[in-house]
């Protein structure tokens, strides 16, 4: 490569910006070695946690790629993703219950109406940058956890939904064991999505746009319109994961659109690694597990934990799990070569 | 048009509380860049120090009122200190999710001390009872409120054009480097700055604990609608803060008394009018267009 020719798809950076690039720069084998431990790791989850627990990192698992889509490849934190998360929820919920459709389709038709909800959202939202963003998008969530708590003959207001059915044509799903290998393909194929939505030249536009915005603009490229439709790709990843959420716990509440759950979220991309994308999904895995563990173990104050972990986070370790691990490789293969 | 006198009155009393927190969101952010998630949890704080010291020491309000914002304002500068400052040179996202984590675990601690229900707080028996304005009466207490808090406001109004510490924080806001390069020391003021911030909030506590239930998580819903105010009055400006935090205080009353068919209304209203905002000046009411990011 010696031309010097700078584009968005080429954006050059002095260094590597994320974990991901690294693994994308890594040796052929070394990356199918890590896709097919992942494989094997997600196919023998159930085995080894409670399946229960295993369903809910599938979950947040989407949480957290759709949050890091934004945050780490579009440089937009958004501290309101609950919104998207949880309005999927209900809406599975209540296709489920009362149209007695299959999961999968419950599932698509809400995370359709996250998307829906994303567009008007994302329109003012990116009209603001930085922490701006953050607080506008925090302020519509609670906008839609407003109007869900004051809507109670639609979402039972505290009492929540339940009884969301698990249909799958006429499949026993009631077990979690097989259910959590009955949404598998989904979040796969979600998880799929966002790595294509990364590695396609519209994602090297977002990392363009992240980069430098007003050299993305002078080129030519609609920012605003990029971001978003990154905004409304990330939100319906999200409410993929939020309406398996519904039908896994076969019940909601409106726990899944209060702020807590959008600033959760953050703290799982941001405790695997910003610009990672499966760093989110080693964050969900730890949260879920380390949460799930605390409340079972009778102790009430797991917002001291999660807290307590996020300062910490962000105070010392804030390349994450993901990105702290792909840094130390990168300077060991570096110095190998030499 | 009593009722509607009455019902303009008690817009500005919650317009008052709004008001004294994003005025204090205004002025750290201005000094720091820092938004402080945690400016909820302070305001609990304040609260539930007021209700702490009058059960278990027998520290009368007007103490509380002083005690705890300074109080606090030590505790926000040791914060500074401590955590904040580390992550001032960085991305204002990394202090606003150190903030986050804060606040989970401020409420938490108290929750586990206090539990989640809500504490009554006596009025003080000098503002007990209520003033005769007439045509209608009002609770003194609320009087008080509305009158203390319009005081401060403009008190930190005067110090900020009228003294040189005023001037030191403005022109620091501005262009901190231009300051410095005038061998001014900004950073010596940045702490202080966090701590008088932190007693706003702790001010604004201690004023809503006899009229408003005491409970770990008062600051946590009422810290995004003082976001969405701010956003509304533009961050940068301190006037536009106080003045979005009035106005929505008073849309909020008026819609939940000629809208009460729809109770959704003085909810959700604050976030319309962002959305409003957002679609015609986007800086915000008063705020200047930051520099394109």
């Amino acid at each position: 490569m010696t031309s010097t020719v700078d584009t968005p798809a080429d954006a050059a950076r002095p260094t590597p910006p994320s974990g991901l690039v690294t693994v994308a720069r890594a040796p052929g084998w070394v990356r199918y070695a890590l896709l097919a431990v992942g494989l094997l790791t997600a196919l023998w989850l159930p085995n080894g946690l409670y399946p229960a627990v295993a369903v809910d990192i599938l979950c947040w698992a989407l949480f957290a790629v759709a949050v890091d889509l934004l945050l780490g490849f579009t440089g937009l934190m958004s501290f309101g993703h609950a919104a998207f998360w949880g309005t999927s929820a209900y809406v599975t919920g209540l296709v489920a219950i009362h149209l007695g459709l299959p999961f999968p389709v419950a599932v698509l038709a809400g995370a359709l109406t996250a998307a829906a909800l994303a567009v008007p959202i994302g329109y003012l939202a990116v009209k603001r940058t930085g922490i701006y963003f953050a607080m506008v998008t925090l302020a519509f969530a609670q906008l839609v956890y407003y109007v869900a708590n004051e809507w109670r003959s639609v979402t039972r207001g505290e009492n929540g939904l339940q009884g969301v059915p698990r249909e799958l044509f006429g499949l026993d799903l009631r077990d979690d064991y097989y259910f959590y290998y009955a949404i598998l393909p989904i979040v796969l194929l979600g998880l799929a999505a966002a790595w294509r939505i990364v590695h396609s030249p519209f994602g090297r536009v977002l990392v363009g746009i992240r980069d430098n915005p007003a050299r993305a603009r002078a080129l030519g490229y609609p920012v605003h319109r990029y971001k978003l439709t990154a905004f409304v790709l990330s939100g319906f990843i999200a409410g993929l994961g939020g309406g398996l959420f519904a039908v896994g716990h076969r019940f909601v509440s409106l726990d899944v659109l209060h702020w807590t759950t959008s600033g959760k979220a953050v703290i799982v991309v941001v405790l695997g690694g910003i610009g990672t994308l499966w760093g989110g999904v080693l964050g969900a895995a730890i949260v879920v597990r380390l949460e799930d563990w605390l409340s079972f173990s009778g102790f009430e104050a797991i917002g001291l934990v999660t807290g307590g972990i996020f300062v910490l986070v962000v105070l010392l370790f804030r390349r994450g799990i993901w990105g702290s691990v792909a840094a130390l490789v990168t300077r060991w293969w570096a110095a190998r070569r030499r | 048009m009593t009722g509607f006198l009455q019902n303009t009155f008690n817009g500005l009393v919650s317009g008052a509380f709004y008001a004294l927190l994003a005025l204090g969101l205004a002025v750290i952010f201005g000094m720091l860049r820092v938004v402080n998630f945690a400016h909820g949890a302070f305001y609990m704080l304040g609260a539930f120090g007021a209700y702490v010291l009058l059960t278990e020491a027998g520290v009368p309000f007007w103490a509380a009122l002083v005690i705890m914002p300074l109080g606090l304002a030590v505790v926000g500068m040791a914060l500074e200190r401590a955590f904040i400052h580390r992550l001032t040179r960085l991305d204002p996202l990394y202090n606003f999710l150190l903030t986050f984590g804060l606040t989970l675990i401020l409420q938490d601690l108290v929750k586990l001390r206090y539990g989640v229900q809500s504490s009554p707080y006596q009025t003080p028996s000098a503002l007990a009872g209520s003033v005769d304005f007439g045509v209608f009466d009002f609770p003194t207490y609320r009087v008080f409120i509305l009158g203390f808090a319009v005081a401060v406001c403009v008190g930190v109004w005067w110090l900020l054009t009228n003294t040189r510490i005023g001037m030191v924080v403005r022109a620091s806001t501005e262009r901190p480097e231009l300051t410095q390069a005038f061998g001014i020391n900004v950073g010596r003021w940045v702490t202080p700055v966090f701590g008088f911030g932190i007693g706003l909030a702790g001010l604004a506590g201690v004023l809503a604990a006899p009229m408003r239930a005491v409970n770990p998580l008062m600051g946590a819903d009422l810290i995004i609608v003082v976001f969405a105010v701010v956003v509304i009055g533009g961050l940068g400006s301190i006037f536009g803060s106080v003045a979005a935090g009035f106005g929505i205080g008073l849309v909020q009353a008026w819609g939940e008394a000629y809208l009460s068919d729809f109770p959704i209304v003085s909810q959700t209203i604050v976030f319309v009018v962002m959305a409003v905002v957002l679609l015609w000046r986007p800086a915000g009411l008063f705020g200047r267009e930051e520099a394109p990011a």
